[in-house]
């Protein structure tokens, strides 16, 4: 790994700024600030019903109070808005008001001295819920006379999305064959390492409240949170320090935050809620709730002619802000179709509501689930057909580029087929298939599971509109100073927490400004630092940030030219910058950099009239979006005996564009993939038929560990785009698109001689198991 | 909102606690967690809290160098024990083989889980510094990441566990 100064430094695997504070304890978690007072939630035990009075302990300690409804009366509730006529809005007070919707709502706040003082009274506080049926299962929820969760949507249907091309029924009418099948992928919860916290701290100087939560979007944090308080945007600072992962489980609004901002201002003190694992497993946001029922029309050769999907998404009690619950259902509904190439598609893809802790976007949001869907279609057809996975895929891969989807969305230049067709010459599906039948004859089951798909990344403003948002959020911005002293701080409005993104905006910028990335400091995560911009999610932080960066580094350094004309007396053309030196083309006169910076703000009259004083340039990027793809192959051993599944080779090829850090691009593959492997195999969310939830420890929702995740190979190419400036593709979601399909085609593979399809997530051992049984049953 | 009677305080015990050297005379409830010891009394925040229940290993510390889960001990027990935290890796601004390591090989992204790492990391190399590949994976596997997928932390591990055997 070299680090001196080179031809660019995009390109290089280079070590992450980030990392010498983390390394040593110095990083700084919103858990690690001290506050006057510690919050604690008292949450619902009961899913469904209605409460006349929260009745607080006879004693409680010293400085303890607790707040209810009652006491937020001036609050607004949260409505999260698309403008489409199938969508009903449901407004979500931020401490439960007469009726709870959910166990693990909350209904009051406890402030106590100490956490374990608020804890003990929270523990306390009895709320007497006169209990209605929970409606838990979105497919009942949808049942005639299903009791409706909120008056405002009878049916319980939040959000109705249908598509259908003319076609659709011909092509079904003339198709060679129909394959139907059923999937279920069952309820993930994101699980960052490091659970929610915030800590509001009130400025009695200025009235001010500095609120530092672990969230993803500072700016709209700020705006929604001064929105539902009614307050100045500019009396509330949003401070996003370290944050122990996401996976967009941090970027939807907490209604917790709301409440910490108004106690502060209300007690005028500094409060903290640090939210414990139990709370944020039953609590945050859950994820991939989500039944498909797949059709697909194909012609003899496996041509896929037409395509009918029905989507229903159990999104939970609420709406989450700021992505709203169409997030998954809208989302399934336009890219069900993927990487192939069907011009006829119908699909019905409806949100649900229930009495479940509400649904908002998990890395991947539903491609996870869709691509699990469209790839066991995929392998399905085949076995019906008699055509070998990867020879269905190729004849059906999109090819042609720009390709327009039967949904509309536009698909700039990738490498569908190369990525497949390098991925099964990788994993030598011949060899392998002799090695399956060897093993077979021993009693062991291997199988080989592919998985095709796109990555759309990096979405602009457009898009969101396009799906009726009321809040879009698009474009990123990004203030770029040189100081006198020539050292560069990039303010963004993006913010990483975990991405590296520090250290990959440095290498852009520096190759731009032909300066070392070591004389560039990014700026992130602080309304009152950077610019306004959305934050990271959706893939779009390096692709964005990083082509606004790029721009505005560009007038910075048309600047320094200038300003270095001035100083050499020649014409701009005749200079250049390296390595934080100018100077001039084919001559030994040189200026460093930081000569230029000083000039730029203290010897303005030598450039007067070809530049502005200063060295500041703010530049926003509103791409329209651009998609990665990639091949998944997983390689698996069954055990028959016991359903369990190990993982003996996982190989991605991937094509992001080009590539800033190869080691940071690899690190986000490597993560992807694992999460991937934990929603094919092992984490689920239950809930009991009383909508309580029963796995709300660790011990209970399986992350897997070391043990479980394989080494994982990568091979990458890099089809660049004219649709991103730094001609970086996101990838940050790929890992976790292709792994549960590629996974449950490897599986089903294996389990071929069974004849058993696994089509629901996670393929448990008990599922598997389960599977075995009914089919030596059936068989005997 | 209501203010009510005040109850009486909590009883709190002295306990030294010894960490990364210093002794640390602190007040705690017997009750208090030793993690929460760590990271309040003696302000030392390097040491996180993932859980609270002792399966994902983030608040891994070493007591009398033997990692363990700081959320399920009380901070009384630990009196006149030896315990390190991450903050006590490095020897002053040089850093110990596994930070660098892990920062060498991209063993951390978001960082929360990364001390806990180290801590446990730590403890197998010094108790076993012969480790090999599968019991490494095991010991590893007892604590959880989310960002890196574990190979690279795997990876980082066994160099630095080259690099400690040769008195690096």
């Amino acid at each position: 790994m070299s680090e001196t100064a080179g031809a660019t430094w995009v390109g290089r695997s280079i070590r992450r700024v980030e990392d010498p504070a983390l390394v040593t304890g110095r990083g700084r978690f919103t858990a690690d600030l001290k506050a006057d007072l510690s919050v604690r939630f008292v949450r619902s035990a009961v899913a469904a019903g209605t409460f006349a009075d929260v009745v607080l302990p006879e004693t409680m300690a010293d400085g303890a109070q607790v707040f209810t409804a009652r006491d937020l009366i001036d609050v607004k509730p949260i409505r999260s808005i698309l403008h489409r006529p199938d969508y009903v809005i449901v407004p979500q007070p931020v401490l439960a008001d007469g009726a709870v919707y959910f166990v693990g709502e909350p209904i009051a706040a406890v402030v106590a001295p100490t956490e374990e003082v608020a804890e003990d009274i929270a523990d306390q506080v009895l709320v007497d819920v006169t209990p209605v049926d929970a409606v838990v299962d979105a497919v009942a929820a949808l049942e005639p006379g299903a009791r409706a969760v909120h008056a405002e949507a009878p049916r319980n249907v939040l959000v109705e999305g249908r598509f259908r091309t003319d076609g659709v029924t011909a092509a079904f009418a003339g198709a060679h064959a129909v394959v139907a099948i059923d999937l279920v992928s069952r309820r993930q919860n994101a699980l960052p390492l490091e659970a929610r916290a915030g800590h509001a701290a009130f400025d009695t100087a200025t009235g001010r409240v500095t609120l530092t939560c672990t969230t993803q979007m500072p700016h709209l944090t700020r705006t929604v949170i001064a929105d539902l308080l009614g307050m100045p945007e500019l009396d509330l600072r949003v401070v996003a320090p370290d944050v122990g992962g996401g996976f967009g489980q941090k970027m939807s609004l907490a209604p917790e935050y709301v409440v910490l901002v108004w106690l502060a201002r209300r007690l005028r003190r500094s409060v903290a809620w640090i939210e414990d694992r139990r709370e944020n497993l039953m609590s945050s946001f859950h994820s991939r709730d989500q039944r498909l029922h797949l059709k697909g029309a194909f012609d003899a050769s496996g041509k896929l002619l037409a395509l009918d999907a029905d989507v229903i998404v159990n999104v939970g009690a609420y709406s989450a802000y700021p992505m709203t619950c169409g997030v998954e259902p809208l989302m399934a509904m336009a890219e069900i179709p993927g990487p192939y190439d069907v011009q006829e598609y119908a699909c019905i893809a409806r949100g649900v509501t229930t009495n479940t802790c509400p649904m908002a976007p998990y890395r991947g949001v539903s491609r996870p689930v869709i691509t699990f869907a469209i790839e066991r279609l995929m392998d399905t057809a085949a076995r019906q057909l008699a055509i070998d996975p990867v020879i269905i895929r190729d004849i059906n891969l999109i090819d042609r580029f720009p390709y327009r989807s039967a949904t509309g969305l536009l698909i700039d230049e990738g490498s569908y087929r190369r990525t497949l067709a390098i991925a099964a010459e990788t994993i030598d599906v011949a060899a392998f298939r002799a090695e399956q039948a060897r093993a077979r004859l021993d009693g062991r089951f291997l199988g080989l599971g592919f998985s095709t798909f796109s990555e759309r990344t990096a979405y602009g403003t457009s898009a969101f509109a396009a799906r009726g948002m009321e809040t879009t959020p698009g474009f990123e911005a990004v203030e770029l100073v040189m100081d006198p002293s020539g050292t560069v701080e990039a303010r963004i409005g993006t913010s990483p927490h975990g991405q590296g993104l520090r250290t990959t905006l440095a290498q852009i910028i520096a190759d731009e400004l032909g300066i070392r990335p070591d004389k560039i400091r990014v700026v992130h995560g602080d309304t009152d630092r950077t610019p306004y911009g959305w934050g990271t999610f959706a893939s779009r932080s390096l692709v964005m940030s990083g082509g606004a960066s790029k721009l505005a580094a560009e007038r910075i350094k048309a600047k320094l030219l200038t300003i270095a004309s001035q100083l050499f007396e020649v014409a701009e053309i005749d200079i250049a910058i390296e390595d934080g030196t100018a100077c001039v083309v084919g001559t030994d006169r040189t200026l460093p950099v930081e000569v230029l910076a000083r000039a730029a703000y203290h010897g303005v009259h030598k450039f007067m009239g070809k530049a502005a004083p200063g060295l500041v340039e703010l530049a926003t990027y509103d791409p329209n979006g651009t998609f990665s793809n990639a091949c998944h192959v997983a390689v698996v051993e069954v055990d028959t005996a016991t359903g369990r599944v190990e993982i003996k080779r996982f190989l991605v090829v991937e094509d992001a564009g080009t590539l800033i850090n190869p080691m940071i691009v690899d690190g986000q593959v490597h993560g992807g993939v694992a999460q991937g492997i934990a929603n094919a195999l092992f984490e689920e969310i239950v809930y009991d038929s009383s909508g309580t939830i029963i796995t709300t420890s660790l011990a209970d929702f399986l992350v897997p560990t070391a043990a479980e995740i394989p080494s994982i190979e990568i091979r990458h190419l890099e089809t660049t785009t004219d649709q991103s400036l730094t001609k970086a593709k996101g990838l940050g979601e790929g890992g976790v698109i292709g792994a549960p399909a590629a996974i449950t085609n490897a599986i089903s593979d294996a389990l071929a001689p069974f004849g058993i399809a696994i089509n629901e997530i996670p393929a448990t051992p008990q599922r598997i198991r389960a599977l075995i049984r009914a089919a030596e049953e059936a068989r005997s | 909102m209501t203010d009510k009677i005040a109850q009486t305080l909590p009883v709190t015990l002295p306990v030294t606690l010894a960490v990364n050297g210093t002794d640390y005379a602190i007040s705690v409830e017997p009750r208090r967690l030793l993690v929460d010891a760590i990271r309040e009394e003696c302000g030392l925040t390097g040491t996180h809290i993932g859980c609270q229940h002792g399966v994902c290993g983030s608040c891994t510390v070493l007591v009398d160098g033997v990692p363990v889960r700081s959320c399920l001990m009380f901070a009384v027990q630990v009196a006149g024990r030896s315990i390190r935290t991450v903050e006590g890796l490095s020897d002053g601004e040089t850093l110990h083989p596994l930070q660098r390591a892990f920062m060498d090989h991209h063993g951390l992204q978001c960082g929360f889980c990364t001390p806990g790492f180290l801590m446990l990391a730590a403890g197998a190399l010094e108790e076993n510094p012969d480790i090999d590949d599968a019991e490494l994976t095991h010991i590893l596997s007892s604590n959880l990441c989310r960002c890196t997928g574990y190979q690279n932390i795997l990876k980082a591990v066994r160099a630095a566990a080259v690099e400690m055997k040769a008195g690096g």
